[in-house]
């Protein structure tokens, strides 16, 4: 995907320009979006070590835990940013293994589209990133109601949608996450935490055999 | 071709019918009430100190199996809860905030410690005032609360080691909530890894359950721990949902039903509160042909029938495949027959008392609904006391899918029985659930328990064994059993922010 976007650079630099940013800036924006993508992309196969516990209980059993991707979550994507935040949010939820329906940002939708289009030659299989373009304010009830969604992301700061969106969300008790200011930019941008807020650790036990009341080390 | 038939036939008539229409029955073993101190009455415990509450009414608490008074507590109302609130909050800032983090774990040690020391007579409150037969809270609910202080008293000065590459800061006070299963434990499981990660402690328990709480306070008193670090209210809903709706509470930690959890989860929108939900839960728990048979019927046993059924990762829902259906249902009627139930003190009692009336009702309710919709029931023979809140076990066969008593939760000794043919088929009804809890799979083949355990959408997948819990092995559930983690490394995250 990160390849594919660097090659059609140019013309995420030029819909950015378009949509009031300057030319310095786009393509900042568009490198970063490129080097988020690869990050998470190492991420995919190493988060659920380091996440990931063997625990010792005292009984006679084999017990572990590890994060499973949660299911489908609903992104709202950053108003601002609208290739980076958009690229910010998703990468993190796919690579750990969730689908997602993304709703891009308002008033700046065309790099989204475009993005489209590289998730398309990029082959993702289909369904596993949807993106829709609207209006938040008509959308965003629908992200927390449904009840086939797993969790929820929205990243405004918007205290009244939120307030909202929580008391939605408890219909099949979503999780759901507000990143507040985040700053898609600095480092605070990245990391796998954001990947573990949409999984779930799974714990499983099995006996382990005792012959003959030999100990462990037998 | 007929002979083989009447061979296998021969074969089969070798299996003896149990009888258990014998004489022998076994005698009373009771444990001694006289080993418990039960006070008349019990005050809130607020900073350190008993302290009368504001509203002045006290409720009593019951003994289930007999339905005898057993005490009077406090009912906290918001002034109440007010005052532990800012006890809790002033305890954080002026002290358990600031304490180096090896000393706070020095406290948790010695809670643990007085657990331990006083077990017995903890276990015989516990069974006093739940119902809980005195084999399970002896040697399952006071070990391992025990357990718990004492694992996440070391946890205490090493969370740097816990979330790479962070540095961790404690939430504040936090609003904990328990229910009535298993109060003590849950009371453990809540209050150690808080105070241990550094935050204060509001908790309060239920309404039924309230002694053993309050033994723990006194526990608590005795160790000397900073007055206001941990408070214990008593009441009933409202005083929990004072708790919830408290502006000074950073964090509410819940067990209980999935109905509640949701009225939670609306209370604190618009709020600054982290929230973890340990909720219902309606288990799934699979047997295949290959499975060892008896150890899977002696783990469903265990899985539906422990505690009453009052486990909310109960394996409320059998799955057996269609070639062993019959001889797994023989032998779980056998084994029905065979379980004590009767006084929760008695040493061979098996199912204790229910927990109350009302839950008792709603048992019975379900019961009556699986009847209606054409489910087969069977119950065990045995004799229930004149006196308290029984219940035979029960199960139901030719239960469908779509069936009340396999769908919703019950939260007593009723266990619904489906069949099933293939693995997708079974994993596909397993999941049609809203519930996420626990799993079990019973079954000789390693490949097929991982393929099992993966696709089960549970929170804690029990394979070959069920209902095993220990203080090391993270607890919670998928989908609309809740979320957050209780125990382990990953029970710590619900108490700490993660700063760069």
């Amino acid at each position: 995907m990160a390849e594919m976007l660097e090659g059609r650079k140019a013309q995420f630099i030029y819909e950015l320009v378009q949509q009031d940013s300057t030319k310095a800036k786009a393509e900042k924006e568009v490198n970063l979006a490129i080097d988020r993508l690869i990050y998470y992309a190492g991420w995919c196969d190493k988060f659920q070590q380091l996440f990931s516990a063997v625990n010792p209980v005292a009984s006679s059993h084999f017990n572990f835990s590890v994060p499973e991707p949660t299911g489908v979550v609903a992104i709202i994507a950053p108003q601002s940013d609208s290739l980076l935040g958009l690229v910010s949010v998703v990468a993190p939820v796919i690579a750990g293994g969730n689908t997602c329906v993304v709703l891009a940002a308002e008033t700046k939708p065309l790099c989204a589209v475009t993005f489209a289009e590289v998730l398309n030659s990029s082959d993702l299989p289909g369904g596993v990133v949807n993106i829709l373009t609207g209006k938040p304010s008509e959308l965003a009830s629908w992200f927390v109601d449904h009840m086939d969604v797993n969790a929820t992301i929205y990243c405004e700061n918007n205290s009244d949608t939120q307030k909202t969106m929580r008391e939605k969300s408890a219909t099949n008790l979503k999780r759901i996450f507000f990143y507040n200011n985040v700053n898609w930019y600095s480092e605070e941008g990245q990391s796998p935490y954001f990947i573990m807020d949409t999984q779930e650790i799974k714990t499983t036990w099995h006996p382990v055999e005792n012959i003959a009341g030999a100990g462990g080390g037998y | 071709m007929a002979v083989t038939k009447k061979k296998a036939a021969a074969k089969k008539s070798n299996t003896i019918k149990l009888k258990f229409d014998t004489s022998w029955s076994y005698d009373p073993a009771p444990e001694s009430k006289s080993a418990a101190t039960i006070s008349k009455q019990y005050d809130l415990f607020i900073n350190g100190e008993w302290t009368k509450p504001q509203s002045g009414k006290y409720f009593a608490t019951i003994n289930p199996a007999n339905e005898e008074k057993l005490s009077e507590v406090a009912e906290a109302n918001e002034a109440d809860v007010n005052k532990a609130v800012a006890s809790a909050r002033n305890a954080y800032e002026k002290v358990w905030k600031k304490m180096p983090a090896k000393e706070r774990a020095k406290y948790i040690f010695r809670i643990a410690r007085m657990v331990q020391e006083k077990a017995r007579e903890l276990a015989i409150i516990e069974s006093l005032d739940g119902g809980k037969p005195i084999r399970e809270s002896r040697d399952f609910d006071v070990p391992t609360a025990a357990n718990h202080f004492f694992y996440y008293a070391g946890w205490a000065d090493k969370l740097e080691y816990a979330f790479p590459n962070r540095r961790t800061e404690p939430l504040g006070v936090a609003g904990q909530i328990i229910p009535w299963n298993f109060p003590l434990l849950m009371a453990a499981w809540k209050i150690a890894p808080a105070i241990a990660t550094g935050n204060t402690v509001v908790l309060k328990p239920a309404e039924t359950t309230p002694l053993t709480a309050l033994k723990l306070a006194e526990i608590i008193q005795e160790a000397d721990l900073p007055p206001g670090v941990v408070n214990i209210i008593t009441g009933a809903g409202a005083t929990g949902a004072a708790i919830v709706n408290h502006p000074d509470v950073n964090k509410i930690a819940f067990t209980g039903s999935t109905d509640v959890g949701k009225i939670i989860q609306r209370a604190i929108a618009g709020t600054n509160k982290k929230v973890t939900l340990e909720l219902g839960g309606k288990a799934a728990n699979i047997i295949f042909e290959d499975a060892p048979i008896d150890q899977a019927v002696e783990g469903v046993i265990n899985g539906i029938f422990f505690n009453q059924g009052h486990v909310c990762c109960a394996g409320s829902r059998l799955y057996v495949q269609e070639s062993v259906a019959k001889e797994v249902i023989r032998k779980l009627k056998d084994r029905l027959e065979s379980l004590i139930v009767g006084d929760p003190l008695d040493k061979n009692t098996d199912i204790g008392a229910i927990n109350s009336k009302q839950q008792l009702e709603t048992i019975h309710k379900y019961i009556k609904i699986g009847r209606q919709e054409g489910a087969e029931m069977y119950e065990s023979n045995c004799k229930l006391p004149g006196k308290g809140f029984f219940c035979r076990p029960t199960l139901f066969t030719n239960v469908a899918q779509s069936n009340r008593i396999a769908q919703e939760e019950i939260f007593g000794p009723v266990l619904a029985i489906l069949t099933f043919r293939t693995d997708d088929e079974v994993i596909e009804k397993a999941n049609n659930s809203p519930y996420g809890l626990s799993a079990g799979v019973w079954t000789d083949k390693g490949s097929k328990i991982f393929n099992m355990t993966k696709r089960m959408r549970a929170g804690v997948v029990w394979a070959n064994t069920f209902n095993k819990f220990d203080p090391t092995s993270p607890f919670g559930g998928y989908k609309e059993s809740g979320f957050g983690r209780e125990g382990g490394l990953h029970g710590l995250l619900p108490y700490l922010n993660l700063v760069g």
